[in-house]
This record gives structure tokens, C-alpha cells and sequence, in this order.
């Protein structure tokens, strides 16, 4: 709810900077939507700041709207936001030495059970014959 | 007065747990016939202190007597007085304690239904009272509900507004029930470990099942309760405290399929143990790092370390305890069963496989970022795009295999006849697919092939119920989970893909479009409810061009916490919601309205309930049949194959 209100606020022309909060271009809207999902709002619990309501999102729905109108890629937005804010703010963990467990940990599990699984059928199948 | 009545008897109830605790083990060998009595009696003994303890603090609750340390942080003579004496407050007040309570419960059971052999119960029984003690001691110490304010407050902290809701008072208690349970199967191996007696899984099946019930009604309930009250349209967003529930909910579930080939065909003992340790280890971790906020910070920790530190060392004894106990007895138990690798049991094997997977995924995605940053301070986000890489295909693999399952016979099973005996359901699958991508836009590959394999669940289940056509209600339950599995999915994929929203400000009089609907607002007037005062929206559906139901979505304000909060409208077809969230009032007089139209939606839970109803079709049989295994084996092989 309140991200309707910090929205709302942002498109009031008196608090407006320069580059509007809605683009009327609906390719660069969708974009910018797309991208807000992506960045979490530091000050809230697990909210990503298209749907937060905190003044931080606000500042941040701005930034990436400027960004965009300068012409950036969403990747320079996003490593805009990373250089500015940290790897905290990515919704999506980078992929880096210190996560590489993190990402690979669930398919190394599926991996380990999918082999102790075939020892153990095999195992089986020998004692039933 | 009841305060120190109260504190009494949960004195009296530690000193009974200890004695459970102590005579249960000591039950555990053979000739030690009294101790076993003392440990059942013990545990109804304590069973009925912790009820009497719960009621001096309900008490303390109803007449609000703020001299009572925990009353007067959670509640508030503002409270409305219907719900007052209800379980919404009351709910809240004893929230951590609750653990304490349901856990007597499932230890009064255990004593009562007296399922397995006398060691066996009696050693389950003597590891409930360890844990009962433990726990005790662990409120005593550091959170004691009894704790009286001198000089006593003259009026209460009152409640977070976002907690007074009866969905949210329900899916606590629901989730308690599932997290405790799994203390049951936990305490039932340990017992088996030490006597090492293999019909425990049998013994403990009723528990697992009543705990996975729990868990799923509760995860349910939760994520119900997410999506109408706080007003973002959506169900589940992969945050701790959920993740806290789904992990022992997919360890649970890996833990009941498991237990089943290990109680059938002999299969996977030791694997089975381990589950059950590992379920309640989950329970463990989740409650009360994740919940309690341990270890949400590296900084909670510190604000609080006797709090933590007494958590980190229960969990490290409970956990480490039964890991050395099952590393010091598991191998006196192997007994390699005999299989072929179409089998049965090898399809709950693969069940295993991925559900632990997923499970490691759950885990990494909660916990990788408390380690990181208290190892070397890197902060990152583990969000929803982690999941949907890591956990969506996962799952999504599980759920294509979970239909050979029920098609494999025990021991010796024929794929290629099963194969063929779902080709139906494929039929259905392909149908599925294509109607998907002929009706409904935008085409997403996820979405076609979630309804795929939604398809493909339903249909195989509709297989196999007309297959054990005659066979008794229980033989049905395995069906009934796994289509509920597909209704889910089908709301999951629904919403995640064709959800439309409309996020707009409206002047009175002024209309707007979502999705299919024309909505129509027609102001705002001011309402008082018991304990709050509130913006009421009228909104009305514009019918084609004539006005037809109405929908009002609050903005409230709770003075007596000083918090606002929106209470959303919800209209619902059973197959599509419309969903309205008021914010503020703007400054030109414009309302802040969110709207989201989310087809299928309610099959998110619709499916849950298909799933916790399978579940108590299969309680329901476990019941009424004998809880030791009978003597001559040979039911029929359809009746068999049926949990």
C-alpha cells in the first residue's frame, strides 16, 4: 500500500525531478517494471522495490527511471545500482567465488543422492536375483 | 495470584518431565516393567500441568492483568471485546511457549495410544521428556511468561494490527502442531535406535502423518493469509519465516514416503531414522533461528546472547545428540532389503532424492547469507530468482515422476505396463498443453508446461483411483495428495503468469480498468471498528455498463498502536479473484487504489486442503487398523499398494 503512496508521491509535479515516474512509452514502462522487481528494498523485509512503499524504493524506482531515459542497458542499471548500493540490493545472489556453493549446493545434493540412490538400487537388485 | 499458580505448575510440570524423561529411558530395557508405567503416567502427569499452566496465563490474559510480564507486552484493554477471550489474542500472547504445550500434547499421545512394542514406546517417551525439559528450562530462563511488572503497567503494549486477524491466530498454532509432531517421529527413532527394534516406522507413521497435515494446513493457511492481508496480491515470497515452514514441510513429506517402503518391503531403515531426525532438526532450526530472529542478524545475536546461546546449545545437544546415537547404532540395524530397479521402492527412493534436494535448496537459499556475512561480511540477497532457478526445476522434475509411484508394485514392478496405464493421463497432459496455448495469452513455455504437468498428476491420480475401485477409503489417500499437488500447481501457475494489475489513483465518480474489469469508484467513507478507525473504498464492478457488486477494501488506523494498515477486498469466482488494496488519500483528493485480477488463485489452496485431506484419509485408516504389524502379511496386493 504504501508503494502506491511513494509512487504517487513521486508523480506529483511539485516533488518530480526531471524525468517523469511513468513512462508514456509502454516498452520502456514494462522495462522499467521488469527491473524494479529486481532490486530489494534494504530497509524491508524481503520486498523488492516495485512493491515496497519505503522512501528508499521511491529513491531507487527514480534512479533506475533515470538511468533508463539517459539510455542506459538494464545492465548498466543494474551495475549502477550494485557500485552505488552492493550485491545486497540484486534479488538474484551474482555469481561469484563466495556463492558458488550457494548456487551449486542443491544440484551437488540432487547430484550425491541421485548416485547413492543408483549404489543402492544396484545393491538391491543384486539380492533380489 | 494465577500468575504464581501459573509459574507452579510449570514447575511441577519440569519436574514430571524429568522423571519421564529418565524412567522412559530406563524403560527401555527390557525387564524394567515399573519404569515403564512411571514414564506413561508421568507423561499425562505433565501433559496435565502444562494445560493447567496455559490456563492460569489464558487467565491472566482474559481479565488483562498487566502485572503479568507477557500480557502486558501483547495485549491491550482496547482489544475488542468479541475477540478478547478468543484465540487471536491469546494465540499471540503464548506464541513461543506454544511449542511447550503442543509438545505435551504429542507426549500425552504417545503414552495414550501406546503404538509399538513397550520399550519402544517407553524410549520415545523418555526422549519427549528430555526435550519437554529442555524446553522448559529454556522459557524459565530467558522468557518467563510468569515474569511479574512491579509496578504494573496501566495499560498494555497492545497487539501489532497485522496480528488481530483470526487467518493469522489459525495458521500459527497449525504450523506448531506440524513443527512439534515431527518431534514425535524424532522421538520414536532415537527410541528404535536404542532398543533397536524395527516396527517403529509402523509405530510412528500416525504422528508423521498428523504432523504433515499440520504443515500443510498450515503452510496453506499462512500463504492465504499473506495473499488477503498484506495487500501486494501475492502468496508466497520465499522469506525466512516461510522457508522456516517449508523445509520441514519437504522433509516431512520425503519422511512419510520413506517410512512407508521401510514399514512394507524392509527398505531404507537407516535412511528412514535419519529423515526423522532430520525433520525434527528442521522443525528446530526454523523456529527458532529463523522465527526468533536469531540469526537474522549477526547483531540480534549480540543484543540478546542468552537468548541465542541457550537456543544454539539446545539445538546443537538435540540435533548432535541423536546424529552420535545414530552413528553409534545405525549399523547394528542394516538389513539391506532385496528390490528390482523397477520398483516401488525405488520410486520412493528417487521421491527422496529430490525432495532432499529441494530441501538443500530451501536451506542454502535461508541460511547461506547469515554465513557469509558472519564469516566475511559480505551481505548479499538470496530473493525469488534463486528459487525459481534452483528449486522450480527441482520440483518440477519430482512432479513429473510422482505418477509412476503408485503404478509400481513392491519388491518386483513392471514400468512398461505402468507406463502404459498412464498413457491416458499423458493424453491429458498434451490436451492441457494445447489448450493452454490456444486460449490463454501470453503464452509462456512455464506456465504450458505447469498445466502439463498438472494435467499429467490429475489424470494419473483419476488412473489410480478407478484402479483400486472397491478398495478401502485409505487406499485412496496416495491419489488425493498427489492431485492436489496439480490443483496447487495450476494456482501457482495462473496467477505467476496471467496475474494483470492496475496500480492507479481515483477521484469519486472516476472508473478504471483491470484486466477483464471495468471498476467504478465511488468514494470513501470514514467507519470506527472496535479498535481501529478506518477508510472504506466503494468500489462497484461495472457490468456491462450497469453497476453489479460492490467491493470494499479499508485503510485502517489503529490508534492504540499507532499503525495503519490496509485490509484488502477480495471477490472471488473460484477460478479468478479480484483483488483491491486502499492506500492513502492524496492531497488533491484522489485515492491510491492497487487491483490485481489473479486467475486461478484460489486453487493454491484449494489444492493444499486436496493435499492435507489425503493425508487424513490415510490417518483415518491408521487408526482403525491394529498398530503392531499383524501376524499374517499377506493383504492383498491392491489394498497394500494403496498408502
Amino acid at each position: 500500500m504504501k508503494a502506491v503512496i511513494a509512487f504517487l508521491l513521486l508523480m506529483v509535479p511539485a516533488l518530480a525531478a526531471p524525468v517523469a515516474d511513468t513512462f508514456s512509452n509502454p516498452a520502456m514502462e514494462a522495462r522499467a517494471r521488469n527491473l524494479q522487481r529486481q532490486f530489494r528494498c534494504l530497509v524491508c523485509a524481503g520486498e523488492n522495490v516495485d512493491e515496497s512503499g519505503s522512501p528508499f524504493s521511491a529513491d531507487v524506482r527514480h534512479l533506475i527511471r533515470e538511468q533508463i531515459a539517459a539510455g542506459q542497458s538494464d545492465s548498466q542499471v543494474q551495475d549502477f545500482l550494485v557500485a552505488r548500493y552492493g550485491d545486497v540490493i540484486l534479488m538474484k545472489p551474482p555469481m561469484q567465488p563466495d556463492t558458488w556453493l550457494l548456487w551449486l549446493a542443491p544440484f551437488l545434493v540432487l547430484g550425491a543422492g541421485g548416485a547413492v540412490a543408483w549404489v543402492v538400487v544396484k545393491k538391491a537388485a543384486a539380492r533380489s536375483t | 495470584m494465577t500468575g504464581e499458580l501459573g509459574q507452579l505448575a510449570l514447575c511441577f510440570a519440569l519436574a514430571l518431565s524429568l522423571v519421564m524423561a529418565v524412567a522412559g529411558l530406563i524403560g527401555t530395557r527390557a525387564e524394567a516393567n515399573a519404569a515403564r508405567r512411571v514414564a506413561t503416567s508421568s507423561a499425562l502427569g505433565f501433559l496435565v500441568f502444562i494445560v493447567l499452566a496455559f490456563a492460569a496465563l489464558t487467565y491472566a490474559f482474559v481479565v488483562s492483568d498487566f502485572s503479568v510480564a507477557l500480557v502486558a507486552g501483547h495485549s491491550h484493554t482496547l482489544k475488542p471485546l468479541e475477540i478478547m477471550p478468543s484465540i487471536v489474542g491469546w494465540e499471540m500472547c503464548i506464541r513461543d511457549r506454544l511449542w511447550v504445550l503442543v509438545l505435551a500434547l504429542y507426549a500425552g499421545m504417545v503414552a495414550l495410544l501406546q503404538r509399538g512394542g513397550e520399550r519402544l514406546t517407553s524410549g520415545a517417551l523418555g526422549v519427549q521428556g528430555l526435550l519437554a525439559a529442555a524446553f522448559i528450562l529454556f522459557i524459565l530462563f530467558t522468557s518467563n511468561p510468569f515474569l511479574r511488572l512491579d509496578p504494573a503497567p496501566f495499560e498494555g503494549a497492545g497487539l501489532t494490527p497485522l496480528l488481530q486477524d483470526p487467518g493469522l491466530a489459525m495458521h500459527p498454532p497449525m504450523l506448531y502442531a506440524g513443527y512439534v509432531g515431527l518431534s514425535a517421529s524424532f522421538s520414536y527413532a532415537a527410541a528404535a535406535l536404542l532398543v533397536g527394534e524395527a516396527g517403529w516406522a509402523r509405530a510412528a507413521r500416525p504422528f508423521m502423518l498428523i504432523a504433515w497435515i499440520a504443515l500443510t494446513c498450515g503452510i496453506a493457511l499462512g500463504s492465504w493469509w499473506a495473499y488477503y492481508e498484506l495487500g501486494w496480491g501475492g502468496f508466497w515470497g520465499w522469506d525466512p519465516v516461510e522457508n522456516a515452514s517449508l523445509m520441514p514441510w519437504l522433509i516431512a513429506t520425503a519422511l512419510l514416503h520413506s517410512a512407508l517402503a521401510t514399514e512394507k518391503s524392509g527398505a531404507f531403515r537407516t535412511w528412514t531414522l535419519l529423515l526423522a531426525i532430520a525433520g525434527f532438526s528442521m522443525s528446530l532450526i526454523g523456529t527458532f533461528l529463523v522465527r526468533s530472529g536469531v540469526l537474522s542478524s549477526v547483531h540480534a545475536f549480540a543484543s540478546d546472547p542468552t537468548r541465542g546461546f541457550f537456543i544454539m546449545v539446545l539445538i546443537a545437544l538435540a540435533i548432535g545428540g541423536a546424529l552420535a546415537l545414530f552413528a553409534w547404532r545405525a549399523p547394528t540395524l542394516q538389513g539391506g532389503a532385496a528390490f528390482e530397479p523397477a520398483s516401488r521402492e525405488t520410486a520412493l527412493l528417487l521421491n527422496n532424492v529430490f525432495l532432499v534436494a529441494a530441501c538443500a535448496c530451501v536451506f542454502a537459499g535461508t541460511l547461506y547469507p547469515l554465513i557469509l556475512d558472519a564469516l566475511n561480511g559480505t551481505k548479499i540477497t538470496v530473493g525469488p530468482p534463486y528459487y525459481v532457478i534452483t528449486f522450480a526445476p527441482i520440483f518440477f522434475a519430482l512432479l513429473l515422476l510422482v505418477p509412476f509411484g503408485p503404478q509400481l508394485g513392491w519388491k518386483r514392478g513392471d514400468l512398461k505396463a505402468a507406463w502404459h496405464s498412464l498413457y491416458p493421463a499423458l493424453g491429458l497432459a498434451a490436451i492441457a498443453a494445447i489448450a493452454v496455448l490456444a486460449i490463454v495469452a501470453p503464452r509462456t513455455i512455464a506456465a504450458t508446461g505447469a498445466f502439463a504437468v498438472a494435467a499429467w498428476l490429475i489424470g494419473a491420480s483419476i488412473i489410480d483411483v478407478r484402479k483400486r475401485k472397491g478398495a478401502r477409503a485409505s487406499a485412496f489417500a496416495a491419489a488425493l495428495a498427489h492431485a492436489g499437488l496439480g490443483v496447487t500447481l495450476m494456482g501457482v501457475a495462473g496467477t505467476t503468469a496471467w496475474r494483470s494489475e492496475a496500480i492507479t489513483a481515483v477521484a469519486p465518480g472516476q472508473s478504471f480498468t483491470v484486466g477483464p474489469y471495468t471498476l467504478r469508484f465511488d468514494g470513501v467513507s470514514r467507519v470506527k471498528g472496535p479498535n481501529y478507525i478506518a477508510d472504506r473504498a466503494h468500489v462497484v464492478v461495472m457490468d456491462g455498463g450497469k453497476p453489479g457488486a460492490v467491493l470494499q477494501p479499508e485503510h485502517r488506523l489503529y490508534p492504540a498502536e499507532g499503525q495503519d494498515m490496509s485490509d484488502t477486498a477480495i471477490r472471488t469466482t473460484g477460478l479468478r479473484d479480484l483483488y483491491l488494496a486502499l492506500g492513502d488519500e492524496r492531497d488533491d483528493g484522489r485515492f491510491a487504489l492497487r487491483a490485481y485480477v489473479s486467475p486461478l488463485a484460489p486453487l493454491i489452496w484449494i489444492g493444499g486442503l486436496i493435499m492435507a485431506l489425503g493425508g487424513m484419509l490415510s490417518l483415518w485408516g491408521r487408526l482403525r487398523a491394529p498398530a503392531r504389524e499383524p501376524a499374517a502379511p499377506a493383504a492383498p496386493a491392491v489394498a497394500q499398494a494403496a498408502e
